[in-house]
């Protein structure tokens, strides 16, 4: 019934999404190791990419996987090697009572939620599928030049803040790996 | 004809919903940050799938700027993580109780 109303490659590529989603995420939530934690957090950015593709984010898909798989995975896998790969919390201890119960019940809540919300509401704008017609520049045609536009002329004062703020980022990342080395210095002398 | 736009949003809030557990229950500082990352990565399969619905391209904008936020966010929490780790020998928050009240 499913198959006969929607395009097979589409629902294949939504399966496809879905399921690396769901284990990536599951597998950073459930897997002791801080390592593998993040290369499931690589097969759920994956995922993400794989959706924005289907949905004809091509640009966005790309910039997701050097972004996050190239940059942030990698800051966050080194960070993990410079603070020793063996110290890994253990998730089988419980220290408050009952938090995991309560937060497992802040889940299903949050979730419930938004289905609801999102299902009552007509998915917000009333339309039942994921259109592959209407304005190109948001359904694939020149996917590219479409952002570029739109980051370059409606969001620019957005972009150069932006930048403002990657410089900040980075100055202050130095910053505070720096500063301790200096106490260090000063306490030796 | 493309699948509804519900399956992707219902997909994403699985995601948040995974991310705001680990968020909640796991007490690795590093950790929690992954899962941090999760929830920015389920708003932004919303945005794109509403960029889509709408014919937007605004939503693929925000994307963008969401992903800048979050290297900055990240570069920043790692640097603070690793100043924490030089004094404590721990990334467990468990520990960072000196601000109690």
């Amino acid at each position: 019934m499913i198959a006969a109303a929607y395009a097979i490659p589409d629902i294949l590529a939504f399966l496809t999404a879905a399921v690396m989603i769901v284990v990536g995420a599951l597998g950073v939530l459930a897997v002791k190791n801080p390592v593998h934690a993040a290369l499931s957090l690589i097969l759920t950015l994956f995922g993400v990419a794989v959706a924005f593709v289907a949905q004809a984010a091509d640009f966005l898909a790309v910039v997701q996987i050097i972004v996050y798989a190239g940059a942030i995975v990698v800051l966050f896998l080194f960070v993990i090697m410079f603070l020793g790969v063996d110290r890994f919390e253990t998730v089988r201890v419980e220290p408050l009572v009952g938090q995991r119960a309560l937060a497992g019940v802040g889940a299903v809540i949050t979730v419930g939620g938004l289905i609801v919300l999102l299902a009552s509401s007509h998915w917000v704008t009333g339309a039942v599928a994921v259109s592959t017609s209407g304005h190109p520049a948001a359904v694939g045609a020149g996917n590219v030049r479409a952002v570029g536009t739109a980051v370059f002329t409606t969001y620019l004062f957005a972009f150069e803040a932006t930048a403002a703020l990657l410089i900040i980022a980075v100055v202050g990342a130095v910053l505070l790996a720096r500063r301790e080395r200096r106490m260090d210095r000063e306490e030796e002398a | 004809m493309n699948v509804p736009a519900a399956w992707y949003l219902v997909l994403a809030a699985v995601l948040f919903g995974i991310g705001t557990f680990g968020l909640l229950t796991r007490r690795s500082a590093l950790i929690m940050f992954m899962c941090l990352e999760l929830l920015l990565n389920a708003v932004n399969l919303t945005f794109v799938t509403f960029a889509r619905t709408l014919r937007d391209i605004g939503g693929q904008a925000a994307v963008f700027f969401v992903m800048v936020v979050a290297a900055a966010e990240v570069t920043v929490g790692l640097g603070i993580v690793v100043t924490v780790f030089r004094r404590r020998s721990s990334t467990s928050v468990d520990e960072l109780s000196e601000m109690k009240g």
